[in-house]
């Protein structure tokens, strides 16, 4: 499913160039780009559902909680890939907005600013403040501890957590774990979260039940995506392995602006749409840099994750909307998860 | 060996010393000729620190400039220097003033990495 997608992203990108795919075609294809999930965890049995289709009438009905994703918001970007990310993260924020059902929270997984400027945080808290969903959890993003060894973020956004900005928290029976994979980053190596962080990670997750739904969120993948780019954690392994012994383990991700997904044993991954600008596809470009696309495509690959839990099953269903098509869908079943990508516009 | 091989062989020493002394004078005249090595430049480019390696004589300032959409530094292993952050089109020097080989990365994008040499 996820090569399919991703078959279907790169097929896209190229047909940008050439008229090969008419618009109805094209649109159909791009919902998979999109940056909305939905997770939806429901009677055992992974749940698909279509963000605007599905989403509009049905989406959460069953569902004990839902909570949505965003990430890589980038406030302060401002080159042509998109000079306004602030208006697209409101987008973003609109899409929650939108939802039939109130997400119970939202997590950001890093990337709040472009350059960790006061301002941009502000921008961001500003932006989010609007946000239909009041209870906001963070990870930072390597852009978000630039300068300062993280001292800004942690002030504004890490009040409460451990080290360089880790902590966990329970909610209607699943166990959140959020890591900080971008602090003290070693020259040459990706990703890493240090013996420090891993040891406590292996002590928060000692004496809970295997039976606790488990969902890990950091910025960097917890899984080697292309380390060519950095895109992975040196040390996830580690962490994986103190997950191994649950029934219900998903991992979500930001940094590389696009959906990845991934099914090992009963560990889940996916990684969200930026809220900001898309990056290109593994190798398929010099570097990991922003990518340009007509702006009136933009939208299409940028986008929100809304994820769906039910208690009696502890499955997650997902869903990913684009910011740019309110009438796209796409579903994919990962493991346990099902999952859906919508993107913003 | 011949007497006349033995008479070349000392003619040839005092020669060969001669013309190393030109040549190493050549040299310094020319450096003298000169301001002092002054800049260098590494330029950052889809994540890339070009050259990788640069070699510059002691007392050269190394400039970094990022050509990237995307923030970098230019951060020394061994903590000898550390460059802000540098924006789009912003620029970082350092002046180096001992031999040595000094290894760096992008500490936000630690992929990267790139080295200075110092003679």
């Amino acid at each position: 499913m996820p090569d399919n997608k991703q078959d279907l992203i790169d097929q896209q990108l190229q047909d940008l160039n050439n008229d090969g795919v008419d618009r109805r075609g094209f649109l159909k294809c791009m919902a998979w780009a999109g940056t909305g999930l939905v997770w939806t965890m429901s009677g055992g049995i992974p749940v698909s559902r279509a963000f605007a289709k599905g989403y509009g009438k049905d989406a959460g009905k069953g569902a004990d909680f839902s909570f949505v994703q965003i990430s890589d918001s980038h406030i302060g970007f401002n080159k042509p890939a998109n000079p306004d990310v602030t208006a697209t993260l409101q987008t973003a924020i609109n899409k929650i907005n939108a939802m039939p059902h109130t997400p119970d929270f939202i997590i950001h997984t890093g990337d709040l600013s472009q350059l960790s400027k006061p301002s941009e945080f502000d921008t961001l808290d500003q932006a989010l403040k609007g946000a239909s969903a009041k209870q906001i959890y963070f990870v930072p993003g390597e852009h978000d501890m630039l300068s300062d060894n993280g001292e800004q973020y942690l002030e504004r956004y890490g009040k409460g957590t451990k080290g360089t900005g880790y902590y966990s928290f329970d909610h209607k029976g699943v166990h959140f774990v959020g890591l900080v994979n971008v602090a003290n980053l070693k020259a040459g190596g990706m990703g890493s979260l240090g013996h420090e962080q891993l040891e406590w990670l292996e002590d928060d997750l000692k004496g809970r039940s295997a039976s606790t739904p488990i969902v890990l969120f950091a910025h960097i993948p917890l899984w080697t995506i292309y380390p060519d780019w950095g895109w992975g954690t040196d040390d996830s392994e580690q962490a994986l392995s103190y997950v191994k012994r649950f029934g219900s383990v998903t991992v979500l991700n930001g940094h590389i602006h696009q959906i990845m997904q991934k099914v090992e044993a009963k560990v889940s991954f996916h990684t969200a749409m930026s809220t900001a600008f898309p990056q290109p596809a593994p190798g398929t470009a010099p570097s990991a840099g922003p990518m340009k696309v007509p702006a009136d495509q933009l939208q299409r690959v940028l986008g929100i994750t809304d994820v769906n839990y039910v208690v009696s099953g502890r499955s997650l269903a997902i869903v990913d909307s684009p910011l740019g098509d309110s009438g796209s869908s796409a579903s994919g079943n990962v493991g346990a998860l099902g999952v859906v990508d919508s993107p913003l516009g | 060996m011949t007497r006349k091989n033995v008479w070349v062989a000392s003619l040839a020493t005092p020669v060969v010393i001669a013309m190393l002394l030109l040549l190493v004078g050549s040299v310094s005249v020319r450096a003298n000729d000169q301001p002092p090595a002054a800049n260098a430049a590494v330029k950052i480019d889809n994540f890339v620190f070009g050259p990788q390696t640069i070699t510059v004589p002691v007392g050269v300032t190394v400039t970094w400039t990022n050509s990237d959409d995307i923030p970098h530094t230019a951060v020394s292993t061994d903590g000898v220097f550390k460059s802000k952050v540098m924006d789009t089109d912003e620029k970082f020097s350092y002046t180096f003033t001992k031999a040595g080989t000094y290894s760096y990365y992008c500490s936000i994008h630690p992929k990267m990495t790139g080295q200075v040499v110092v003679r």
